[in-house]
């Protein structure tokens, strides 16, 4: 199977959800897990993200508690690698240093910080290299010649962003989403993975053939938003991520479809950065 | 310091672009464009002469005799800002960003605001250059600034309400950037003050530094010297860095005047400088109200311009190194001011910039008669009366 990358809010509804939540997705085959932390200010997320975010910091949520949830993911077994999806401000109020001894502590794997461009970033990749942790990096179709640099600096998968704008469901990817797909590769070592925007199955079959994997955010935080209560809820919780489940796996159907080389060499990769949070 | 901001966009530490990896090339071709026209003198020359035939300017400069009186110590001289078209120094920005935007190809404007004076602002060069504009503003501000959102409708902007967080300038700023995320291919953001991702703290101080330049020279023309006190009010502070800028290597005392609200020692105001600490917001590293866990505070001020709660990176800077004092001033400091500026000189000053005549009263009174303290008066208080009138009428209540 290609990459599929599920993002979920630490604390959506709460933390015990949160875990239950990534278990699921594990079961139905995601290859990493990108965690997002709630912050007041999220100004790459469309209004679904942002609903999200604010009803995880109304539970408390913060960046160390996000950490912390993490080391608890790993405890009741989520294996896969898991990527911190943080904006830069409350990274810089905890501190470069103590985020990454916090993250390798808790058994992070990865981090992507989507404020943080090539340009800003020197001191986290280093810090993030030095905790033996994947910086991961963004492309966007208005990248253009900045697409080479970002490649070369890209570490367990380059991520493309689909269309100009924010996170959040589409109804139609770009048509030139397939060209630009094909220039990145050209530029990229390692996998390349589309998000943003991406919330069907039909759009997931779509892409299979021109990207490594696919990021699936909004839709999915959408369900999670819409089982809110009954995930809340210790006698409905099971049920509720059971359909949560068949929710997520009827969106990357497509993927399984796709040829067992290929395959190998996806888990291959995501095994890389999972062995290196293990050290 | 007149090289600032350097190749990174960075006023010392402070400043940059911290934004999603979509706008790195949007800002990119802003900063390339923006170069090349500071660089051409025919931009120059248009902007110069929309500021005269347009704008009004330059703007007078007024010996405030009755307040001077009052205090009885050092000269009161206001810059009058509020004497420009549409109320505020805001339009200076606007029609310099507007020629940019047309330079660039350019035809529809995005703007965020508060109190609604770069709506207005942006929405009128819109009108002049034949653009479409579309202003996010927070539904509270909507509701404390009626009279603007209207001129802004008048004026032919479409004004979109924004709802999230506190519904205010913070928000209003975060949707603007949202939306400009999505559609900046074909769309110009005209940021109002010296915030956001470089290059538009620099961007905006080139375009609001005529403020000082033509006060410095009225000021040597009738008192032959410089003022000894430069008060300026500092929200994101976009009329104070076009104040200061041309006195910042002079012998002159600066001071930037930040909002408390109910008060420094409540969570009510909006003094990013003076209680904030450093961190990320709109793109650029300042100082901003944050909590522990680094999630941005809400602000309070009465005053819609002011309520903000991160600061243009340049007066960071500018703090850091101790060329610029920061202080602050409450509601009720502000709106005595606005009253006795009303009644001694006939003047209504807008909330924001009587929150630099009520420091500059203070500084004056602490002065001898020979020294001098110039305000810069950057909008007037037509807007704000019903907020005044609403806050008086509270007082008397209590």
């Amino acid at each position: 199977m290609k990459h599929f990358i599920p993002f979920i809010v630490a604390g959506d509804p709460n933390e015990e959800a949160t875990i239950e939540l990534a278990l699921a997705l594990e079961r139905i085959g995601a290859t990493m897990l990108e965690l997002g932390v709630p912050y007041s200010d999220p100004l790459a997320d469309g209004p679904i993200i942002q609903r999200a975010a604010s009803r995880a910091l109304k539970q408390g949520m913060t960046l160390v508690r996000a950490l912390d949830l993490i080391g608890q993911m790993r405890k009741k077994g989520v294996k896969i690698p898991i990527i911190v999806f943080t904006y830069y401000n409350p990274v810089l109020q905890l501190g470069e240093e103590r985020f990454f001894t916090l993250a390798q502590k808790n058994g992070a794997s990865g981090v992507l910080i989507p404020d943080l461009p090539l340009e800003e970033s020197g001191q986290m990749r280093a810090l993030s290299e030095a905790h033996g942790m994947a910086y991961i990096s963004l492309v966007a179709p208005t990248s253009n010649e900045r697409i080479a640099k970002i490649a070369s600096s890209a570490q367990s998968f380059l991520y493309c962003v689909s269309s100009l704008g924010v996170t959040g469901m589409r109804d139609s990817l770009p048509a030139d989403l397939h060209q630009f797909l094909h220039q990145v590769k050209q530029h990229s070592r390692v996998p390349v993975v589309v998000g943003f925007g991406i919330s069907t199955a039909a759009q997931v079959d779509r892409l299979k053939e021109v990207c490594d994997g696919v990021v699936i955010g909004s839709a999915l935080v959408l369900k999670i938003e819409q089982l809110g209560e009954r995930l809340l809820n210790e006698r409905m919780r099971e049920e509720a991520i059971e359909e949560f489940e068949e929710y997520a796996a009827s969106l990357i159907e497509p993927l399984k479809k796709v040829d067992r080389n290929e395959s190998e060499g996806a888990i291959a990769t995501s095994k890389t950065i999972s062995t290196r949070q293990a050290d | 310091m007149l090289k600032m901001p350097n190749e990174q966009g960075r006023f010392g530490l402070f400043g940059g672009k911290f934004v999603p990896e979509t706008l790195m090339s949007p800002l990119e071709e802003i900063e390339h464009e923006l170069k090349n026209a500071l660089a051409d003198p025919s931009f120059r020359e248009e902007y110069m002469k929309h500021l005269r035939e347009y704008s009004g300017r330059p703007t007078a400069l007024t010996y405030a005799h009755n307040l001077t009186e009052r205090y009885g110590g050092a000269k009161i001289y206001f810059k009058r800002e509020d004497l420009n078209h549409t109320g505020a120094h805001k339009i200076n920005n606007a029609i310099g960003q507007a020629l940019l935007a047309k330079r660039m190809g350019k035809k529809k404007i995005i703007a965020e605001t508060g109190a609604g004076q770069h709506g207005v602002a942006a929405a009128t060069v819109a009108a002049r250059f034949g653009m479409e504009c579309k202003v996010f503003m927070g539904e509270e501000d909507i509701r404390r600034q009626a009279l603007n959102v209207f001129r802004m409708k008048l004026l032919g902007a479409e004004v979109i309400p924004v709802t999230s967080g506190n519904r205010t300038l913070k928000d209003a700023t975060n949707e603007a950037i949202r939306y400009w995320v999505q559609h900046c291919d074909d769309h110009f953001y005209m940021i109002g003050s010296v915030v956001g991702p470089h290059p538009y703290p620099w961007m905006v101080r080139e375009f609001q530094r005529i403020i000082g330049e033509e006060a410095r020279l009225q000021f040597l023309k009738e008192e032959g010297k410089l003022p000894d006190v430069v008060v300026a009010c500092v929200g994101g502070g976009s009329n104070a860095i076009g104040m200061f800028y041309s006195f910042l290597h002079d012998d002159v005392q600066l001071v930037g005047v930040e909002a408390a609200g109910k008060g420094l020692d409540t969570s009510e105001h909006a003094a990013t400088i003076t209680k904030g600490t450093k961190g990320v917001i709109h793109g650029s590293l300042t100082y901003l109200l944050q909590d522990e866990n680094g999630q941005i505070i809400e602000p309070y001020s009465i005053s819609a311009g002011l309520d903000y709660p991160g600061v243009g990176p340049e007066h960071a800077y500018l703090a850091s190194i101790g060329r610029v004092r920061y202080e602050s001033v409450t509601d009720e400091e502000a709106i005595r001011a606005l009253q006795i500026t009303a009644e001694t000189e006939g003047i209504i000053p807008a909330i924001e910039s009587a929150h630099a005549l009520a420091k500059a009263f203070q500084i004056a009174a602490e002065c001898s008669r020979e020294q001098t303290v110039l305000v810069c008066l950057s909008g007037r208080g037509d807007k704000d009366v019903q907020t005044v009138m609403a806050y008086l009428e509270e007082g008397e209540r209590a």
